[in-house]
């Protein structure tokens, strides 16, 4: 494929608010999980949650899209210049040619769980004030993003669990290299609700305390949010080494099981291949892996089986939702601008949380930070149904 | 202004008063009268019997109309991607769970809780059909249809390969229904491929455009077409039908329409 640029990139998670403090926790090795005070949710278990989203309204303009996902949205579009380099993308290439390719899985449900709450007692009827197409439907991401950043190009939502948000840089590379479109805001945001917590928590997947991916004693996820966000465009004839680029993307399915994956983690294994070969590129030149890796006894398991199958048992590789939770629908997305983040400045973040490495699971994994110029990193990215998605990013120049 | 270009090798439908392609062919070039009653899905015999417990009406609604595209394409279906492209997904069981929520318990089912997925239709088909290509699966409110079009087509056209895309949707039931109003399951399945071959029905070469979208001449399929996303794509189902050459303008987002020129393969 021809690579693409991401010329401009930013996150926002329970580690930090944009590149420089979600640099700076990776760097301290720094969780931001804490034990879920979320809503009236009484769990045992520990969240990544954002703080001040609450206090972050929409402007009176896009009062219609209000709810937790579309506020944690904005407050990640505006960290790092994003929005402005997004305007200015559209200024070049005109607002029509810019696409929208968002992920998210829970769209604004949290709206919709506290309507339920307030149905009328006589009819059953939702409160009048109850908004379907601005919080509840999972476009209204998209919708919102298009609307607030005045884009005029294609939109559309991916939503795939976990693996949502890498599946948009596939699409938009598609959509950039059909001639579609000249550039692509592409990204994911994933908010905290009670279907996702009690959900996880139903299928006996959720760790008591702070997620420990790939450690001996794992015992399950915690779940986080974000939004993390890049603009994809072609890559330039001159690109400095700080440029950083998709360089390959590859997409499968388990037709296994709807939330357990495949044991020997066949599709995991058919996603990384793609991703090479549509890289052109051989597994030796991977650097280092952000692994899925979300703490479950059986996904490390089978991501483990599939990483030593593709890349061998000594590439450095790590799961960053020891720091910041498993963001589900944001995770790809998250974990992109970690990757392109680990290429800029030269570091592989250690695993936090992660004491013991099962030495069943063969990969190597770090428990302490490295730092060393990578120039190739890949991203795993895997979800319910058995939707998997790698990315591979490098340096340019 | 870029175009899209792919054949269509089969086609699968499945809605109100429409059994299957064929039924409503002969509907959407006045053959016979449209006349509008409840979905009636057939079950699904090729998932697990433990699976098939598991999956509720939309899941039936998207495999029906997947799987008479493939059929009729003549095509493996456990060899191709497949785009599956929704507004509301699941409206019935995600009623269920937000009532369980809201309840004093909170216990939700974990099946429900897997079946909340917007890409569950897509799962459930990998396990019926084997299928381990890439599969999506998209949502674009009222524009599902044209959103799944085009990650379809560019598909087609950036990798060079044959694609299923599925649109379906289904009516929530009360209290959603009132905030969402969707009449009723409407599911429609195309297979695109990149060549014309013996199976291809038409070309068809889609771009962006402002036009005004097409409208049904006949009422009653007008107020099909807005009455469910899914039915937007009714004007190029048509035109299909029809197996004559010509172009169609469907709904898109606000603002933006696709332009579809049709051309019948011989």
């Amino acid at each position: 494929m021809k690579a693409l640029a991401l010329t401009s990139f930013t996150a926002t998670s329970c580690i930090g608010r944009g590149v420089e403090a979600t640099l700076a926790a990776l760097r301290e090795r720094r969780t931001g999980l804490e034990r879920c005070a979320f809503e009236t949710v009484t769990l045992d278990a520990f969240v990544g949650e954002v703080a001040g989203v609450d206090e972050a309204p929409l402007p009176p303009e896009l009062r219609e899209y209000e709810c937790r996902n579309n506020r944690l949205a904005q407050l990640g579009l505006v960290q790092d210049g994003f929005a402005e380099a997004v305007r200015r993308s559209a200024g070049r290439h005109g607002r029509e040619r810019v696409g929208v390719f968002l992920g998210t899985s829970t769209s604004g449900i949290l709206e919709t769980e506290l309507a339920y709450r307030r149905r009328d007692p006589a009819s059953g009827a939702l409160p009048a004030e109850f908004r379907y197409r601005g919080a509840h439907n999972t476009f209204s991401l998209a919708a919102f993003a298009r609307e607030a950043l005045k884009l005029a190009g294609p939109a559309v939502v991916i939503s795939s669990a976990c693996s949502s948000s890498a599946k948009v840089f596939a699409s938009a590379r598609r959509a950039i290299e059909a001639g579609l479109i000249d550039a692509a805001l592409v990204g994911g945001v994933d908010s905290l609700c009670l279907t996702t917590l009690y959900g996880f928590h139903s299928l006996q997947l959720v760790s008591r305390g702070p997620c420990r991916p790939f450690d001996l004693a794992r015992d399950g996820i915690s779940i986080g949010e974000a939004a993390a966000f890049a603009l994809l465009e072609p890559a330039g004839a001159s690109l400095d080494g700080d440029a950083v680029l998709l360089l390959g993307v590859g997409e499968s399915s388990d037709a296994y099981h709807m939330s357990a994956p495949h044991p020997e983690g066949r599709g995991a294994r058919a996603a990384m291949l793609a991703a090479l070969e549509t890289a052109a590129l051989d597994p030796s030149d991977i650097e280092y892996i952000n692994l899925h890796g979300t703490g479950t006894p059986s996904n490390d398991e089978a991501e483990s089986r599939a990483v030593s199958g593709v890349l061998g048992t000594q590439v450095p590789a790590s799961s960053t939702k020891g720091a910041t939770g498993h963001t589900l629908g944001a995770a790809g997305a998250l974990e992109a601008v970690i990757c392109a983040l680990a290429l800029r400045h030269g570091l592989m973040p250690a695993g936090v949380n992660t004491n013991e490495v099962d030495p069943a699971l063969a990969v190597h994994y770090l428990l302490e930070n490295r730092a060393a110029p990578l120039s190739r990193v890949m991203s795993n990215s895997f979800g319910f149904g058995g939707s998997n998605c790698c990315l591979i990013f490098g340096r340019g120049g | 202004m870029t175009a899209l270009e792919a054949c269509v090798d089969g086609i699968g439908l499945v809605g109100p008063g429409i059994a299957n392609w064929p039924d409503g062919a002969r509907m959407l070039t006045g053959e016979t009268p449209w006349v509008r009653s409840p979905t009636r899905l057939p079950p699904l015999q090729c998932l697990p019997s433990a699976e098939r417990r598991r999956t509720g009406a939309v899941v039936r609604l998207a495999l029906t109309a997947g799987l008479e595209a493939t059929e009729r394409a003549g095509v493996d279906a456990a060899r191709l991607p497949a785009v599956f492209t929704s507004s509301g997904g699941d409206g019935e069981n995600c009623h269920e769970i937000c009532q369980v929520l809201a309840s004093a318990d909170r216990q939700l089912s974990p099946t429900r809780f897997h079946n909340s997925v917007h890409n569950a239709a897509a799962g459930y088909w990998g396990i019926a059909t084997g299928a381990t290509a890439a599969s999506n699966a998209l949502c674009a409110y009222d524009a599902s249809f044209g959103a799944g079009l085009l990650e379809a087509l560019t598909q087609v056209v950036v990798e060079g390969t044959a694609v299923l895309l599925i649109a379906y949707d289904a009516s929530y039931p009360e209290p959603m229904r009132s905030a969402r109003p969707i009449a009723d399951a409407f599911g429609v399945a195309l297979v695109l491929s990149p060549k014309a071959g013996a199976a291809s029905l038409a070309r068809v070469v889609t771009t962006l455009g402002r036009a005004p979208a097409d409208r049904m001449p006949d009422a009653a399929l007008e107020s099909l077409r807005t009455s469910i996303p899914a039915a937007r794509s009714l004007p190029l189902l048509a035109q299909l039908a029809r197996r004559t050459a010509g172009s169609v303008v469907l709904d898109y987002l606000d603002g933006e329409r696709l332009t579809v020129q049709v051309r019948p393969c011989l």
